[in-house]
């Protein structure tokens, strides 16, 4: 009996703390929306979503968050635009085209390229890429949207690529025989029936590559310029959600007007991610990848 | 005829193949040239008073030792916190768990959880551990939300350990008259073992380079001592990097500086993932025989 008693105990203990996760992230979206909140007795919802300017510390302060709404949104856009071809081009050749023992050194770049800490990557932006943009397209400044695109590209690649190689790899052999066997080429195969087959794993890894290059914080702190307006051009400056709160988080005055602003933006950004990784969630589950439950 | 068409369809797939490869070979590339370029600039930069003294004249020369030992510390405090929470959850999922709603809602926690950007975690550990707790900016308050950050991995690699342990063993073990409990934790969690360490050395490499979380909960500027509790404050090598970087008055005189703890923190992170990657490929080899 006391036995049967030990297993239940133990049981429950393991439950509860199963449940720590997603208490967290209860917990995270409580304490966002009661730091952030605030904000709405000095400004609107509509003139805080909508306002063109975020000027928070001027004595008559604006806090308009789509600048920073569009800075993220243009620059990983821009991100995007360079990491999923790359990032899915080199899933498919490790998983279809690359013979095993490539494949076997290839994964590994990969899996270092995520390891690479964001501020080294910021870094590399502000002393080679920087001062390379400026010289090659004769710009003034060459901390901006460009920049900071090009470096979040490289943080989304390896998600990307990963997850999709995942999907790809665990196509069944027997779809893809079916396909040869109809005289269909290799690449005819990979196109009509490799990628269709895995496509909720290949979507899922984009979701999430975006959702990373959309909350990456230090790169965009470092070279995306920090100028709070709406972009014109690729050489423009921007000023993305995340490097505002990060850049901005030091200076506001505890339980400032700028301090619960800086949490409302935190709040929008949660958001965004939030549902990014709810499709993403959505997608894996709904879509389940062609051959599970087949071997 | 048709062997025209043959012949077309088969270059046409070597063209696209070779972008496919081209394309693997740049990421590699871009690689290489990041780690190349930190390394032929900061290697000048290290020597052994480098890395054993702390920095002086307004951290415009001198060491970064402040900041290796600050991140030992709060890669100490993550795993201490992360390790077992993230094992025993692990364990819930894998061994307890059946499956149903509660299951799911707890699995879109968690991959919600990894997908919250990490200034999130920063604003979140400010106004919980840092202000409502009143631990104050510390090593404790970053150390716990790097864990928080760091659980999500943590969890996600030992449930693919705890998978990895056949089903024999568990049958072996109940079939002898151990209970369930003592299966997990006398035969399962030991099988399970290099693959949960692996997990955790790849989740502390991430916690190591992080900056974001720590800004405004556990890192400073620059702290003239060493840290002698938990409730102190400490100076980070990816913190430092970014301070040296955008904030100092010399920032341009301080680059051999940056190079070098740039250097050391790539050194750090890749050495801890270089581990991760053979005690794993060790592993594989192992279960497979």
């Amino acid at each position: 009996m006391s036995q049967f008693n030990t297993e239940k105990g133990v049981q429950s203990i393991f439950l509860l703390i199963a449940l720590m996760s997603i208490t967290l992230l209860f917990l995270i979206m409580v304490f966002l929306f009661l730091e952030g909140l605030p904000i709405f007795h000095h400004v609107s919802v509509k003139e805080f979503i909508f306002g063109q300017y975020w000027y928070p510390t001027d004595d008559d302060p604006a806090f308009g968050v789509f600048p920073l709404v569009i800075g993220s949104f243009t620059v990983a856009a821009f991100a995007a635009v360079l990491a999923v071809p790359l990032g899915i081009m080199t899933a498919i050749y490790i998983a279809e085209i690359a013979d095993r023992r490539i494949a076997e050194i290839v994964k590994p770049i990969v899996e270092l390229m995520a390891s690479m800490p964001s501020v080294v990557i910021g870094f590399f932006g502000m002393v080679v890429v920087s001062p390379f943009l400026q010289q090659t397209f004769n710009i003034p400044v060459g901390l901006n949207l460009f920049n900071a695109g090009l470096m979040l590209a490289f943080m989304a690649i390896p998600t990307i690529c990963s997850i999709s190689e995942d999907a790809i790899f665990s196509v069944p052999s027997a779809i893809k025989e079916g396909s040869y066997a109809l005289g269909a080429t290799h690449l005819e195969t990979i196109i009509k029936i490799t990628i269709p087959a895995s496509l909720s794993g290949i979507s899922t890894g984009v979701i999430l590559g975006l959702s990373r290059a959309i909350g990456e914080t230090m790169v965009v702190l470092m070279v995306a310029g920090g100028a709070a307006i709406i972009p014109e051009s690729l050489f423009d400056p921007v000023r993305p959600m995340p490097s505002t709160i990060a850049a901005e988080m030091g200076e506001a005055p505890y339980h400032s007007e700028h301090y619960y602003a800086l949490f409302a933006v935190g709040i929008t950004l949660f958001a965004f991610t939030f549902l990014f990784n709810l499709a993403a969630d959505y997608i894996s589950y709904k879509y389940k990848q062609a051959g599970e439950g087949y071997s | 005829m048709s062997q025209k068409i043959s012949w077309r369809r088969t270059n046409f797939q070597k063209i696209i193949f070779s972008s496919f490869s081209a394309s693997a070979v740049l990421n590699g590339a871009i690689l290489i040239l990041i780690v190349y370029f930190l390394v032929s600039n900061g290697i000048e930069a290290i020597s052994f008073d480098f890395l054993t003294k702390p920095p002086i004249d307004s951290m415009t020369r001198g060491g970064i030792l402040p900041c290796i030992v600050g991140t030992s510390l709060l890669c100490a405090v993550t795993i201490i916190t992360a390790l077992p929470i993230g094992v025993a959850s692990a364990i819930y999922l894998n061994e307890y768990a059946t499956k149903g709603k509660l299951v799911r809602i707890i699995r879109m926690g968690i991959n919600n959880l990894a997908g919250v950007p990490s200034i999130v975690f920063g604003l979140f550990g400010l106004a919980f551990f840092c202000i409502i707790l009143k631990i104050g900016v510390s090593l404790l308050a970053g150390g716990l939300t790097l864990a928080i950050m760091t659980l999500p991995v943590i969890i996600a690699s030992s449930e693919e350990a705890l998978k990895s342990v056949s089903d024999t063993y568990r049958e072996a073990s109940l079939a002898m008259g151990a209970t369930k409990w003592q299966t997990i934790y006398k035969v399962i969690l030991p099988a399970a073992f290099p693959g949960i360490i692996t997990g955790a050395i790849l989740g502390l490499s991430r916690a190591a380079g992080e900056t974001a979380p720590i800004m405004y909960t556990g890192a400073v500027f620059f702290s003239p001592m060493m840290p002698s509790s938990p409730f102190d404050a400490v100076m980070a090598l990816p913190y430092h990097i970014y301070v040296l970087a955008t904030a100092g008055t010399n920032i341009e005189a301080t680059r051999h500086l940056q190079y070098g703890t740039a250097l050391v923190l790539i050194a750090l992170v890749f050495g801890m993932n270089l581990i991760a990657i053979i005690i794993r490929s060790r592993v594989r080899k192992k279960m497979k025989i």
